[in-house]
């Protein structure tokens, strides 16, 4: 039992994984508080990682449900789906949607991100991938042979293009940054990705961006025409923080949030894809896109509300992708001008000086969950004793 | 229809029905089984789908899949030798009445 004030009615808005783990670690952690759960999508939450990945495969959408409607009524969570926030009275503690209007004494906002549409013309005629019925949309356009251009070569667009090559299709992907995935993955193992999708068949065009798509397809920076049936959007994404800026918040980048995910204001709280918090191993404001960080974003904020829990954030970001028969992990989280140590074709370590940053690998399980556990350490291995091992993570 | 039995482990005892092919993670979810978290939906990259089967089932189910091992590691509760990730166990017909208990915690 703590001697916290009773931290009385929450509302979530924003029903993905982030804002139902926050509502499912709510109950867990022992509020008794009504909790309302505001999605502007119909229906259940759903997991979106499988979205560019087995669900384009499988096509079984059942599998995406996260809860079943009777896991809500069983833990007393009032999900609102289909309805959008239109603003926040901070003053008065309520949202207001269309409407209606709902008190609340804590605030969670869980409003992720929308795809980011570059000012290309014809861009509208390119599909996005970040809903169910864009997968949907997409899944049916691949049942017969395709012409497909990707724009962008980040993980959505690599998931995508890995399935549509498996399913037959000619597959061309267009990325104006000279490698793949360069924001997130070091040189190196860009390169390694760079083999997979020449050796499934993709072609690729690097450091070649789109500057039209408003014919039969793509027209690229360097003047070269490729013919597409179907065409994908994903060349990154915005958070949403109108909500949060209207309401006077701050926001850069994202949501601002302090170390323990909470706004300025004391009863408002931001996670997941929305949110820029302090990054625990280094300080620096940071905005993650990663089920980790929405899920973990959450525990942390239950706690704090309902015990009034001290400890800052502190987990070790995660991330993982899906190509072909490779499976990318990374644990923690390096700055594109780290240094690189490959090990082996398939891990690379990211340092930033004597500091061991990141670990990327290629299907191996054991190094991953071995760097997760030693990154989460107080006491991380530096560079100069991982050197001292040959940059064996298992003899620690 | 495949009958699975899910012991928490504060003794609750719910049996579930599930088709074959699907795991026994997915069986749990749709059927809201508190004790099993399945944060990463099934990709192998969490521990949170953690159970132990029960011993007179752990012939059936067979050895544990390849990364398992690596993933249980970082399982918040204790690892035993019946311990596996749900979400490896495919449910076949062979495997009808099976009984698996949950850890204490998955995170």
């Amino acid at each position: 039992m703590t001697n916290t004030p009773d931290p009385g009615r929450v509302v979530i808005v924003g029903a993905g994984q982030g804002g139902l783990q926050a509502a499912i670690s709510l109950r867990q952690e022992g509020h008794t508080g009504p909790i309302t759960l505001i999605g502007d999508e119909p229906g259940l939450p759903y997991q979106r990682p499988p979205l560019s990945k087995a669900y384009l495969k499988t096509g079984v959408a059942d599998q995406l449900t996260l809860r079943p409607e009777s896991f809500f009524e069983k833990k007393d969570i009032t999900l609102r789906p289909g309805l959008r926030v239109d603003r926040i009275d901070r003053e008065n503690r309520q949202v207001v949607a269309g409407f209606e209007v709902l008190d609340y004494d804590q605030l969670i906002l869980a409003t992720g991100t929308r795809n980011l549409r570059p000012p290309i013309p014809g861009v509208e005629r390119a599909l996005g991938l970040r809903t169910l019925p864009d997968a949907r949309a997409l899944r049916d356009a691949l049942d017969t042979p395709q012409r497909v251009a990707v724009i962008g070569g980040g993980f959505i667009g690599l998931e995508f293009a890995a399935v549509a090559r498996a399913l037959g299709h000619t597959v061309h992907v267009a990325e104006a940054a000279p490698r793949l995935i360069s924001r997130v993955i070091s040189p190196e193992m860009s390169a390694r990705f760079r083999c997979l999708h020449d050796s499934l068949g993709t072609v690729l065009h690097l450091g070649n961006g789109v500057s039209d798509v408003s014919g039969g397809g793509l027209v690229l920076s360097d003047g070269t025409e490729l013919a597409a049936d179907l065409i994908l959007l994903a060349a990154g994404v915005r958070p949403n923080t109108e909500l949060a800026e209207a309401a006077g918040l701050m926001v850069d980048n994202g949501i601002v949030v302090d170390t323990r995910l909470r706004t300025e204001d004391p009863h408002i709280y931001a996670l997941g894809d929305c949110a820029v918090f302090p990054d625990p191993a280094t300080g620096r404001p940071v905005r993650l896109e990663s089920v980790q960080a929405a899920t973990d974003h959450a525990r942390a904020i239950a706690k704090t509300i309902v015990h009034d829990a001290a400890d800052p954030y502190a987990a070790v970001p995660w991330f993982w992708s899906d190509q072909a028969d490779w499976k990318l992990q990374i644990a923690g989280l390096a700055t594109a001008s780290d240094d690189s140590v490959p090990v082996g074709e398939d891990t690379v370590l990211r340092f930033a000086g004597n500091r061991l940053t990141a670990v990327e690998c290629i299907n191996n399980a054991k190094i991953h969950m071995k760097a997760r556990r030693l990154l989460a350490q107080p006491d991380v291995p530096t560079r100069d004793m991982l050197a001292r091992e040959t940059y064996d993570l298992t003899s620690f | 229809m495949v009958k699975v039995t899910f012991i928490e482990h504060d003794g609750t005892e719910t049996t579930v029905e599930a088709a074959e092919g699907d795991s026994v993670m997915s069986a749990a979810i749709a059927n809201g089984i508190d004790g099993i978290v399945a944060e990463c939906g099934g990709s192998m990259m969490c521990a949170t789908c953690h159970c132990y089967v029960d011993d007179a089932w752990a012939d059936r189910t067979g050895p544990r899949k390849e990364g398992e091992d690596d993933m249980l590691e970082s399982a918040a509760s204790e690892v035993k030798e019946t311990s596996r990730l749900s979400c490896q166990i495919k449910l076949t017909a062979d495997l009808d009445g099976l009984v698996v208990h949950l850890p204490e915690e998955q995170v």
